[in-house]
């Protein structure tokens, strides 16, 4: 990069808040998919609001890409550089800014971690509710960018789901805010529209969150059945009977011996593993789980065992939570999906995924979100081994197309970023991803803020869309065009 | 050119309105009446496409001809928002009522703008579970209609906004393009949250031809109660206190008016045992005095304050503040309407949310409301005006927009740039 945009970026920053030398970039070429790097071409990191403002404002009239980061954790290669680019790098920007507890709000700083938010309202009995497995790392800007969910998602929704506003820097170097304090702030939900959308529309610098008082009682069962198949009959029984869990996870049989080996949380041996977690008033929940623990039995459960203690309650997550990590001690290699199918469909395509595993020779552990029905697939391989590499993308790909045909999704909550972009196409049609890309235009005409994510084919803003057709309706000669 | 231009130019020339009768059929082309109006401007035609793809081509058609196109639901709420810059015709989804699929195993339903809310729910109790929202009107509101004004009530507390509910929508666009965005699963984030974008849209952007909802269990058993407290001070103290507790309620809101004392419902859905429990916490937390079994004018506590008499000197207005400032915003009401001599009444739910209705001359209207927007505006909250008197058409509904309305206009642009749908009916003139 030329040293006069260097000099401009110093600046605004300092000495300190500019990497420049290859060395120190290599820690930037990758967030946590790490197979596809990147050399940014400097890395800034910003210390304010305006600091980001006067850094986009030089990207803007030098046409120089940017990504945002925040702490790099994400899976899908949203914080991937891009050519010739810089990252604008979020994490100095950690502090919490403000704690109404009356109001139930925070106003955080994009590089706040997850976790400190709820350490932070903890001592009066608050969290914050959006639990990503890396929440001891991964930020808030992070999050807003992914819309990141977690275990607990299905009662309490996902990151949108508690962003009430957003302070943000557009790609000219203009600021705006999104929402606000206050709901239903007059206009269109553009705080709606920004969380999840990647890094493609802006970078936030302030985020106002909804926190959530801690429930009075909170219950962990483990429940140990014969396969999969039993396990998801009991879930379907424990929606179908009305109930609304905190969480519901499944682990299959390899995914539970990668946890022992990792973190020794004591899970029974078993095909399916169930842990599902009620929370709210004591009254209720211990009427729910001696109802939980009916299905369980009756679908086959040959052990079921209720958490006793905090202690216990935490290592059943650890266990849960460290599972992709976990796929080191067993594998060298991994891949790790993120597919959605209708929760109904659990059998049919676990039963396929088994049979393409088997077909491509290579071992899937499963670990799901089992209650909303998001797979993580974790496709084992060895790098070393000529084709391996190749063989497992192939599987993996595969099994996205199975939870697309199954009326599902690629992506529950890592994102679609480098990764998954091509896969886009064969869940939405054309019109619909050019309908999503006349939004990012609306955003950043320069397509400055990380480009070259989310869609499988860039456009130009303000480019026709394709060769024109004309329209049924103009071919039967009803309307012309002006 | 723009719709309100152009449609002067061209008219509605007879061999227009044959080209719609040859996309949706002779009987679905009607001559609007004077009931069809909307904010006092006139439409021509109605129309009432059978299909996503009728619709789809009736948009088009209507962008090309540079035709102001107004979407039309149940019409409850037609007349929120401003008045139309112009209105040439009424593009109704009174056909397009069909319940696609009720994935009930999977809590989903997918089903068409046109079906109503009431009809709706009726199907999906029949597995036992709730779209968890409580609009307005639900036996005439329809799917897009409530979308497009993001209605809700009371259950938002728990169960979030229509934002929260939504997973997937179509869109049909003024230049025809039929896109989808979201999906069927509760769990995804592929790709940009359109539903999102559209609801509370006001139809702005694009015609909603179907969505996509999570759904929730119908509840185990119910019990509310209503909690008397003597002044808003002391209401606020009871609400932010329920707030604060450990209790699960599903919705909790607080009534006021000028001339009564008020009261808070509150309402807990659970098991019985569950429900034991949570009455005596909630009988620790006020004087159990106070609290008596909630009467069924807590159901039809929202209706209530749209049931006037005199639209000529009623106003209501939604407003959105702090929680913490419920007391000092009802302080403001009281004031307000006590300087305006107006009559008041308003329902706050505890997420800040409330229903205001004002009576009085449309002078007194006109001043009170915009007093109280600038207050409530002061205090991070707004004032949206959804019923104004005839005489006060001006009045803008919206009020601030903040410094996001320029990327607004340009998402406007983006989706509408010959501003077909719905024109200056929303905020900024959008």
């Amino acid at each position: 990069m030329e040293t006069r945009i260097l000099d401009q970026f110093r600046a605004i920053v300092g000495d300190r808040g500019l990497i420049s030398s290859p060395e120190e970039l290599h820690t930037y070429e990758c967030d946590g998919l790490t197979n596809i790097r990147v050399m940014p071409r400097a890395v800034v990191l910003p210390n304010s609001t305006e600091h980001v403002q006067g850094i986009v404002r030089i990207c803007h009239r030098e046409r120089i890409p940017f990504v945002a980061r925040g702490s790099g954790t994400g899976l899908s290669g949203g914080a991937l550089p891009v050519e010739n680019g810089i990252v604008i790098s979020l994490a100095r920007m950690n502090r919490i800014l403000e704690v109404d507890f009356p109001n139930a709000r925070v106003v955080v700083e994009p590089g706040v971690i997850n976790l400190d938010v709820s350490g932070r309202v903890s001592p009066r009995d608050y969290f914050y509710a959006p639990d990503p497995s890396s929440q001891s790392i991964c930020s808030i800007g992070g999050n807003v960018a992914e819309n990141s969910g977690g275990a607990h998602c299905l009662k309490y929704g996902f990151t949108t789901t508690h962003v009430l506003g957003l302070e943000v820097v557009l790609s000219d170097g203009s600021l705006v805010h999104f929402g606000g304090k206050t709901l239903d702030t007059p206009g269109y939900d553009l705080a709606g529209v920004f969380v999840g959308s990647e890094g493609t529309l802006g970078i936030a610098t302030k985020i106002i969150l909804r926190l959530v008082k801690r429930p009075e009682c909170i219950r962990t069962l483990l429940a140990a059945f014969p396969s999969t198949n039993e396990a998801g009959a009991a879930v379907s029984d424990i929606i179908a009977a009305g109930m609304l869990p905190a969480a519901i996870e499944m682990m299959d049989n390899l995914a539970i011996q990668a946890a022992e080996a990792a973190v020794h949380a004591n899970y029974p041996s078993c095909g399916g593993l169930l842990l599902v977690e009620l929370d709210g008033p004591l009254a209720e929940v211990e009427a729910l789980m001696t109802h939980v623990n009916e299905i369980c039995r009756s679908n086959g459960a040959s052990e079921i065992r209720l958490a006793q203690s905090e202690g216990e309650r935490a290592l059943v997550w650890k266990g849960r939570k460290a599972a992709f990590a976990a796929m080191g001690r067993i594998s060298p290699n991994y891949i790790v999906q993120d597919g959605v199918i209708p929760r109904t469909a659990l059998p049919q395509v676990m039963s396929e995924i088994e049979r393409l595993s088997q077909e491509a020779g290579l071992r899937v552990a499963n670990v799901f979100h089992a209650g909303d029905g998001n797979l993580h697939p974790l496709v084992l391989y060895d790098r070393r081994i000529p084709g391996q590499e190749k063989a497992a993308e192939a599987l993996s790909n595969s099994i996205l197309e199975l939870c697309i045909a199954a009326g599902g999704s690629i992506t529950g909550e890592h994102g679609v970023g480098e990764d998954k972009k091509k896969m886009m196409s064969k869940m939405f049609a054309e019109p619909d991803l050019v309908t999503m890309q006349r939004v990012r235009c609306a955003f950043d005409p320069l397509q400055l803020s990380n480009p070259t994510k989310i869609f499988p084919t860039p456009r130009l803003c303000g480019e026709k869309p394709g060769e024109y057709v004309p329209h049924a309706i103009e071919s039967a000669g009803i309307a012309e065009r002006y | 050119m723009d719709a309100a231009t152009n449609s002067e130019a061209s008219g509605l020339r007879p061999a227009l309105r044959h080209k719609f009768i040859a996309l949706v059929g002779n009987e679905y082309v009607r001559a609007a009446t004077a009931a069809d109006a909307v904010g006092g401007v006139q439409p021509k035609l109605v129309i009432e496409p059978g299909t996503d793809r009728e619709l789809v081509n009736v948009l088009l058609l209507s962008n090309y001809a540079g035709l102001a196109v107004i979407p039309r639901g149940g019409g409850t709420k037609l007349g929120w928002g401003n008045s139309p810059a112009s209105a040439d015709l009424i593009l109704s989804t009174a056909r397009m009522t069909e319940i696609i699929e009720h994935a009930w195993a999977d809590l989903t339903v997918s089903v068409q703008a046109g079906c109503t809310i009431q009809r709706l729910q009726e199907t999906l109790s029949q597995h036992g579970q709730r779209l968890a929202l409580d609009p307005l009107w639900p036996e005439k509101a329809t799917v897009g209609g409530v979308l497009s004004t993001n209605d809700s009530g009371a259950l938002r507390l728990r169960f979030g906004a229509l934002r929260d509910l939504i997973i997937g929508v179509t869109i049909a666009l003024a230049d025809g393009t039929l896109a989808s965005s979201g999906g069927k699963v509760v769990k995804n984030v592929a790709g940009y949250d359109l539903p999102k974008l559209v609801t509370g849209a006001l139809g702005t952007l694009g015609v909603i031809t179907r969505a996509v909802f999570r759904l929730h269990p119908l509840p185990l058993n119910s019990r509310s109660f209503s909690v008397s407290t003597v002044n808003a001070e002391e209401t606020q103290k009871l609400v932010l206190a329920v707030q604060d507790s450990k209790l699960a309620h599903a919705f909790l809101q607080s009534h006021f008016a000028d001339d009564t004392p008020p009261v808070s419902d509150i309402l807990f859905e659970g098991t019985d045992a569950g429900l034991t429990a949570q009455e005596a916490q909630l009988r620790n937390l006020s004087a159990p005095a106070n609290i008596s079994q909630a009467s069924t004018s807590t159901w039809t506590a929202r209706e209530d304050l749209w049931a006037f008499s005199d639209p000529a000197g009623t106003a209501i207005a939604k407003i959105s503040i702090l929680p913490a400032n419920l007391a000092r915003t009802m302080e403001l009401v009281a004031h307000s309407a006590n300087t305006h001599q107006l009559r008041w009444k308003a329902l706050i739910y505890a997420t800040g949310l409330g229903g205001l209705r004002l009576q009085g001359t449309a002078g007194s209207l006109r001043g009170a409301l915009r007093t109280l927007r600038g207050e409530l505006q002061g205090q991070h909250g707004s004032l949206v005006v959804l019923h104004r008197p005839g005489k006060m058409p001006a009045f803008d509904a919206w009020g601030m927009a903040g410094d996001a309305l320029a990327l607004m206009k340009a998402v406007k642009q983006q989706l509408d740039p010959k501003n077909t749908l719905n024109p200056g009916r929303f905020v900024g003139g959008i």
